[in-house]
């Protein structure tokens, strides 16, 4: 008996580390009104399912996952956003 | 390919490589025998030397040189490389050396956010490579680069060893041998442009030194690095 877990993994380069297309964001926003806005950064949203008899261990191996393909620990971190279960 | 009895230096195609012909082609130009390898393969075919070249493998999708990282011949080439075995990466090269860990550090985009291609100047930082033996640290050579994401950056930990360890091969630099900012055309940590690992056998630069081998078609920094790739394969044997 296995269920489908939906997970959402967020990986964003770490702080303090040049992001170069969150500048380019940035620096088009005051064209647009927003001169408020600043701090953008861009990252990656990767959505997946997993075939898995527990919610821990399809997360377990997401974790696995987005730290060994989805993320490169030398320049990203990643966050796993949410869970959802569908009976399958 | 050539039946002369140069050393064998294998090229590793991936789906969506572009230069492994002109790595292949530099290789025969300067005396050794091309060998061309498949992404899919699960034998090195007995070569003294292996060049992963440049181009997009996989689409560069996820990050470049993420998923080339897995393919079966990548585990070929870590043990290659774990026996001495000299091995290059040449731009996608350098960053699947850099995903699979065989190498420090890591690329992101270029800070101009431009893909650049054009002719650059580098600096030999050391002489102790497979690709370098015939130069002298403080020399330049010219070679052309052609990349989106070529910025080199490390964590501080990295970056402390790599610097402290003198595993800097090459600095992006002018003719003369000024490193500076100016002369640094994608940001590059400490304008680095290729490293070594600690063994000093396996090398990541994001210049083409196969594209610089040919007095005809561009600059020839790339003669004096396969001059010394095939004499350190050869050694290898």
């Amino acid at each position: 008996m296995t269920e489908r877990f939906t997970f959402e993994v967020l990986v964003s380069l770490k702080p303090g580390l040049a992001d170069p297309q969150g500048k380019a964001v940035e620096s088009s926003l005051p064209a647009l009104g927003w001169a408020n806005v600043s701090g953008v950064r861009v990252g990656r949203h990767v959505r997946l399912d997993v075939e898995a008899a527990t919610e821990a261990d399809a997360r377990a191996q997401v974790e696995e996952l987005a730290s060994r393909l989805l993320s490169n620990p030398v320049i990203e971190d990643f966050r796993i956003l949410e869970t959802e279960a569908r009976g399958s | 390919m050539s039946s002369s009895g140069g050393p064998r230096v294998g090229v590793v195609t991936f789906p969506g490589s572009l230069d492994d012909r002109d790595a292949l082609r530099a290789v025969e130009t300067m005396g050794g025998v091309g060998v061309a390898l498949w992404h899919a393969d699960r034998d090195l075919q007995g070569v003294d030397a292996v060049i992963l070249p440049g181009g997009f493998s996989y689409g560069d999708y996820l990050r470049c040189g993420a998923i080339a990282r897995f393919a079966p011949v990548m585990e070929q080439v870590a043990r290659f490389a774990e026996r001495g075995g000299p091995v290059l990466g040449i731009c996608n090269g350098f960053q699947i050396l850099c995903e699979s860990g065989l190498l420090h550090g890591a690329m992101i985009r270029n800070r101009s956010l431009r893909f650049i291609c054009r002719d650059v100047w580098l600096r030999v930082e050391t002489s102790q490579t497979p690709i370098t033996a015939d130069l002298t640290p403080g020399e330049t050579v010219q070679v052309p680069i052609k990349h989106g994401e070529g910025q080199w950056v490390a964590t501080p930990e990295q970056l402390a060893r790599v610097e402290g360890d003198g595993l800097v091969v090459f600095r992006y630099a002018s003719e003369d041998g000024v490193v500076d900012d100016a002369h640094n055309p994608n940001g590059a940590a400490n304008a680095i442009a290729g490293i070594r690992n600690d063994r000093g056998n396996v090398i990541g630069l994001m210049p083409h030194p196969e594209h610089a081998v040919d007095p005809d078609v561009g600059p020839t920094g790339g003669q004096p690095m396969f001059a010394s790739l095939l004499a350190s394969a050869m050694a290898h044997t």
